[in-house]
């Protein structure tokens, strides 16, 4: 029996099906959700979402949101969600330096800093998303 | 009657005010598609946000859950945060507005504040002399979630410190171009049984009657998930608001641009006939001297 995932950020669906296994950065650690999982509710860390479905296996970025488990599916409330396919590497490789050259500069108020912090900790999760992943998927689709 | 000069002097102004009118509604009309396109991309979230809360509200004592949820006994004070524009023109919009925050007001059972949220609402409610703790104006557009969240982290604080003992929500919700509906409901406690029989009813899974494990703990957890729901609740109906807001500017606009182009028509006819008349003195006056002139040479 698959599980239904669904990944909502705020301002979109970014996945919806059936998958076999669902693996998420919980606030303590990764979990992996196969079907009849007990019920949870659990904050979740910036980190990768895997989407294990029959036919391949989908990862997406996540920063932060909570995501609620039920025995026949996943609800993932990110604050902000991304399949890996969409990123756009040299995007998130410049934020990132902007965010780093920001950060020598003074800072105003402690709001920005934290803006600014939250987008480099955004962009370089990113850009490790990317690179740890893609990688798997090319092996994989030529294999 | 007055002069030719005078009549398309007015004619004149009563263009430019058409033409002002007629860019103020297009503004309006983008930005209602804009706003729209928001608010119906943050529908999936926000169902999905309910199906939980849901779940939630039908753990085993969930009433006890989290100071949020709880029914205070005693209410001895009373916030409402009244979302309103922060321009006028925008037809009867921001009196509606305030006008169903007071009435509805005047149903409650303890002295109210006000948390205003644009400058009109501000202004009216100052000018009622009514309590106003904290204004929130000038949002950018379109806002992000981060804008606004201020707005319900600022409710929550005031709830839990215990500042205030129930908190309502005064919005204009987003229904068509034509029409918008004056909303007025509570905020906190967070109540969830109404989604059931409410306008917001969503299939859930039929299995949720186990109890959760709360990862890391229940209390962080809970500590996170309500008053983020709260937030995102306030950031909903800021949204509709602004969507309804720039409507009603649209529809006011396009009527003040139309009672523009009758006037325009009238004072157009009415100058014709003056104009017309003065002519006809003219000639009457050449025909009168030629008579004259005729009779003294015969």
């Amino acid at each position: 029996m698959p599980i239904r995932c669904e990944i909502v950020s705020q301002d979109r669906v970014v996945f919806s099906g059936e998958a076999e296994m669902v693996i998420i950065p919980g606030a303590d650690g990764h979990m992996g959700i196969l079907p009849h999982h007990t019920p949870v509710l659990t904050v979740l860390n910036y980190g990768i979402i895997t989407v294990r479905t029959k036919e391949d296996e989908q990862f997406f970025t996540v920063v932060g949101g909570f995501a609620e488990v039920q025995p026949d599916q996943v609800t993932i409330l990110a604050d902000a969600a991304e399949n890996i396919v969409e990123i756009d590497i040299q995007r998130a490789e410049e934020a990132k330096r902007r965010a780093e050259e920001l950060l020598t500069q003074e800072q105003s108020t402690t709001d920005q800093y934290l803006a600014i912090q939250s987008a480099l900790r955004k962009s370089t999760l990113r850009i490790d998303a990317v690179r740890r992943y893609k990688e798997r998927l090319r092996q994989r689709s030529s294999s | 009657m007055s002069s030719t000069r005078e009549m398309r002097l007015r004619i004149r102004s009563v263009k430019n005010i058409a033409q002002v009118t007629k860019a103020l509604e297009t503004v309006s009309a983008s930005k209602v598609r804009r706003t729209t396109q928001a608010v119906a991309a943050t529908h999936p979230y926000a169902e999905k946000a309910w199906k939980v809360l849901l779940h939630l509200a039908r753990q085993p004592g969930h009433h006890s859950l989290h100071p949020l949820l709880l029914e205070r006994s005693e209410i001895k004070n009373i916030l409402v945060v009244m979302v309103s524009g922060d321009r006028g023109l925008a037809g009867a919009y921001n009196v509606n507005i305030f006008r169903h925050t007071l009435q509805n007001c005047l149903n409650l059972p303890g002295p109210v504040s006000f948390v205003a949220v644009g400058r009109k609402g501000r202004d009216l409610l100052m000018r009622r002399h009514l309590k106003v703790i904290a204004e929130f104006s000038q949002l950018p557009i379109p806002f992000s979630y981060s804008d606004v969240s201020t707005v319900g982290r600022l409710v929550v604080d005031e709830f839990l410190n215990g500042n205030f003992d129930q908190v309502y929500l005064a919005y204009t919700e987003f229904r068509s171009m034509l029409q918008q509906k004056t909303v007025f409901r509570k905020l906190l406690p967070l109540k969830v049984e109404f989604a059931k029989d409410g306008k917001k009813s969503y299939n859930t899974s039929n299995q949720t009657n186990s109890v959760f494990t709360y990862e890391p703990g229940q209390d962080e957890i809970l500590g996170e998930v309500i008053p983020r729901f709260t937030a995102w609740q306030v950031y909903e109906a800021i949204l509709s608001s602004q969507a309804s807001e720039h409507a009603a500017r649209m529809v006011a606009m396009r009527q003040a641009s139309d009672n523009a182009r009758e006037l325009i028509s009238l004072l157009q006819l009415d100058y014709n006939k003056i104009r017309q008349q003065g002519i006809t003195n003219d000639m009457l006056d050449i025909a009168g001297g030629a008579e004259a002139l005729a009779q003294v040479e015969s």
